[in-house]
């Protein structure tokens, strides 16, 4: 097999042909304007554009599109390449969901890897007081890289449970439009790159990018910039389209109210995505040009009389954040509603209050729109802002109670056992109550503005993220692995790796939030140790290394199981979801006949109720 | 025996055909909500350019020039109407007039970028000096945003009326199944109806901002 046969080779070597083809666009562009060749700014910016758009022409994300603007028509292709070895397609442009679902999903443990080693180098800097081996440069470009990685590794993870789990539950043999699929997959692969390739320059203001100080820094931030925006897009349009197939591609009798309750957070989810998203690829394009062509969005300019002609760094923050709230949303929710998908199946219990679930998964994405101000209590905008967005944040905490509430009332007096994905969902319970107490906190402005860039925000924003998405992502990785691989996992490793990362992320949270009630700040790479956080900080530092052996041993499990776990069959979690009633793994065309929906989801333990219907079942 | 085997087959066929209209049918539904999705999405992202221009400017404006902007806003809000035109000679099978009015509506879009690239960026110099730069201050900087971003949609608009064209020339389309004349169409419309938007926060709101460099 030649190498170039490789769809993702193809892709690299486009994603460099046009990295060089466009940094020689600039240049000649501008020796035929007269002036200067070399312009850092300007031949990167040209050169990643024509990097990412080489990526997807070269591996081929778009053919079926350009072949139907000349008329040609081109019939859906099923199955593994015809002739290649099946584990090609994993490399290549599929229109599979469930491929794409675990393209999404190994990438998105990958960057999740990726930064958490970045943060474990930056956490053993910070073990003691003293800068003992990174620079203040680097520190700053290990931390914000650590942030848009983690961000990244998030929305791949949860396009992967999506991707994989949607048409599957609701017993659709595919997404509405498979081939944007597979684009929207494939245009992140060389943000990453880009994202990536920013460490070269090294950037340094955060994950935030706040000008004036992204406005100054090197060149990496331009790469940041077109890194997110093309990511973003990829958010945009995965969420498009499991709107349309989760509006459109039902089968029979599964009304809204009768849709796993999974696929309601994710309806809940792409919402935001498919509009906030927007804002922030607008913010940061901004930010690129103002960096290249000198456009005065956020940075003031003053003329003669002293009046400011130019822009406002103010603007640039609620443009931020009007996304990276509503954000925070769309890494949770996919979480929150793996933990009521799970929970009935193991307290053999129905679910406590579906509807209110449902709804409240809506009113989260609601209401997040309206609180983006609690992050600028100390921007110094207006002080009547602070009132409003301070009640509309703590407004959020009344449907996630409902979603804690009804947890305890799916557990109470359920007959539960504790496998690997049971244990996470409850791990994902306690650590996200964690950062739930901790929100109402920085919610109130009098207390906020005593807290506000400490590593008390760290601690409060790492356990809402663990518990709502790490958690959950792992709980369903256990819990679905058998449906991907027909295997089951090492059972031993799988306790091993709950009991090592439960309390090790305990230990780091409260650590953290201690920390900053201290005084200590974040994004600073060194300390006085007459603070007294150095215990503390040695603590956070051995946490963070024991929670990422353990997601080690996960990996490891992962891999061996694939080859040598036992046979797990059609059910081994006696769950009462359609994709649970076919072979494991998953056949091509998921289900063999179209399924109907019969009575309600959640009724585990009630005699005689039945959820799904496979029409002509029993002819053979 | 022959007889059953040749009805049988001809139910089998007969349901293919049907099961066929149905797939298009519901792909067109799909289709159809996917745009509008995309329109909604595509909402927030001039809705926060209109963000940024009530931000940045407030109650002033730039001195822009009136006629030029009175121009070109009629010259697109009348391309909807020739697009409309071409839409509905598709749905009654008329291929000359849609390829006329379609072309007729391409026209009209170049003309509208013509304008904001002649008269609103001064790009050439030598025919029209220019009032603003996009360097310049806060007011080039949201002009320059604004209309780049929404001739951005023109052109690909533009670029997608050449493409439907060169389709129904090879006879892609029916009176029945035109998707792409459709999709092609309300796309349009909406860049049309964005310019609505943009055209009064541009030129009509607030007061005109002297500003001295």
């Amino acid at each position: 097999m030649q190498l170039t046969s490789l769809g993702l080779v193809r892709g690299l070597i486009g994603y460099f042909a046009g990295l060089v083809i466009g940094m020689a666009t600039v240049v000649i562009f501008r020796l035929v304007l007269g002036m200067p060749a070399w312009d850092e700014e300007a031949v990167w910016v040209g050169g990643i554009i024509f990097a990412i758009i080489g990526f997807v022409l070269a591996i081929g994300a778009m053919s079926d599109w350009l072949k139907w603007t000349r008329g040609i028509e081109t019939p859906m292709h099923h199955g593994p390449p015809a002739d290649k070895p099946a584990w090609t397609r994993y490399f290549a442009v599929d229109y599979n969901h469930k491929v794409i679902g675990i393209q999404y999903g190994v990438t998105g443990l990958l960057l999740l890897i990726i930064g958490g080693s970045l943060a474990l180098v930056f956490r053993a800097e910070l073990a003691d007081s003293g800068i003992s081996f990174l620079q203040a440069g680097t520190y700053n470009t290990f931390l914000s890289m650590h942030g848009w990685v983690a961000l990244a590794a998030i929305l791949l993870g949860v396009g992967g449970m999506a991707n994989y789990l949607v048409p599957l539950m609701i017993g659709a043999e595919d997404m509405a439009f498979p081939r944007l699929n597979a684009f929207a997959y494939w245009i992140n692969v060389p943000a990453i790159i880009t994202l990536i390739i920013s460490m070269l320059y090294g950037w340094d203001s955060g994950w935030t990018a706040y000008p004036p100080l992204s406005l100054r820094g090197p060149v990496g931030y331009q790469m940041v910039f077109f890194a997110i925006f093309t990511i973003g897009l990829s958010s945009i349009l995965g969420s498009l389209n499991l709107i349309v197939t989760m509006l459109m591609m039902r089968p029979k009798g599964m009304t809204l109210f009768r849709m796993p309750i999974f696929c309601w957070a994710i309806l809940a989810t792409s919402l935001i995505q498919l509009t906030a998203t927007q804002l922030i690829g607008q913010a940061f394009l901004m930010l690129s040009f103002e960096r290249t062509l000198g456009m005065p969005f956020f940075n003031p300019l003053y003329n003669a009389a002293g009046e400011n002609i130019g822009g406002q760094p103010l603007l640039f923050q609620h443009l931020f954040w009007f996304y990276s709230h509503p954000a925070v949303y769309i890494f949770v929710l996919p979480g929150l509603g793996i933990i009521s998908e799970l929970l009935p199946v193991f307290a053999r219990k129905p679910l406590f209050g579906y509807r209110w679930i449902a709804l409240s998964s809506l009113a989260i994405a609601l209401v997040g729109f309206l609180v983006w101000g609690h992050h600028m209590f100390t921007s110094g905008y207006g002080e009547y802002l602070r009132v409003i967005f301070m009640i509309s944040t703590l407004l959020v905490a009344v449907p996630t109670g409902v979603k804690f509430f009804s947890w305890l009332g799916t557990l109470w007096g359920g007959r539960l056992s504790f496998q690997t994905p049971m244990l996470f969902t409850l791990g994902a319970i306690s650590v996200f109550l964690i950062g739930g107490l901790s929100g109402p906190i920085l919610a109130t402005t009098a207390t906020d503005l005593f807290l506000h860039d400490t590593y008390f925000v760290v601690g409060h924003f790492h356990a809402t993220i663990f518990g709502g998405f790490v958690f959950p992502f792992f709980a369903a990785i256990y819990y679905w692995y058998p449906k991907m691989t027909g295997r089951m996992y090492n059972e031993t490793l799988g306790k091993l790796h709950f009991w090592l990362m439960t309390p090790g992320f305990w230990l780091m949270s409260l650590a953290q939030m201690t920390a900053g009630t201290m005084g200590m700040r974040r994004r600073i790479a060194d300390y006085d140790p007459a603070l007294g956080v150095e215990p503390v900080h040695l603590l956070v530092t051995i946490a963070g290394f024991v929670i990422a052996f353990s997601i080690l041993l996960m990996i490891y499990n992962l891999f061996t199981s694939a080859e040598i776990g036992a046979i797990a069959g059609n059910n081994p979690w006696r769950s009462r979801s359609p994709e649970w009633q076919i072979p494991s793994p998953v056949p091509e065309h998921s289900y063999a006949r179209p399924i109907s929906v019969v009575g309600e989801p959640y009724d585990y333990g009630l005699a005689g109720s039945q959820y799904i219907a496979m029409s002509g079942a029993g002819d053979d | 025996m022959a007889a059953v085997t040749t009805s049988a087959q001809a139910a089998a066929v007969h349901h293919d055909a049907h099961a066929g209209h149905d797939n298009y049918a519901a792909q067109l539904r799909m289709n159809r909500l996917g745009l509008w999705l995309f329109f909604i999405s595509e909402a927030f992202l001039f809705g926060g350019l209109l963000a940024t221009r009530f931000y940045l400017w407030g109650d002033t404006r730039p001195e822009l020039d009136q006629e030029i902007g009175l121009i070109v806003t009629s010259v697109l809000l009348i391309s909807s109407v020739s697009m409309r035109l071409a839409e509905t000679a598709m749905e009654r099978g008329n291929r000359k007039a849609f390829s006329f009015f379609i072309l007729l509506t391409a026209l009209f879009g170049l003309i509208f970028l013509g304008g904001v690239m002649i008269f609103e960026w001064g790009l050439f110099p030598a025919i029209y000096e220019g009032h603003l730069t996009p360097w310049g201050d806060k007011y080039g900087a949201v002009v320059f945003a604004m209309t780049g971003m929404h001739a951005l949609h023109v052109v690909s608009g533009i670029v997608f009326i050449f493409i439907v064209w060169n389709l129904a020339r090879k006879g892609s389309f029916s009176k029945e199944r035109h998707w792409g004349v459709e999709s092609c169409a309300i796309y349009w419309h909406y860049v049309d109806v964005v310019w609505i938007f943009f055209y009064p926060a541009l030129y009509l709101i607030g007061t005109a901002a002297h500003v001295t460099h």
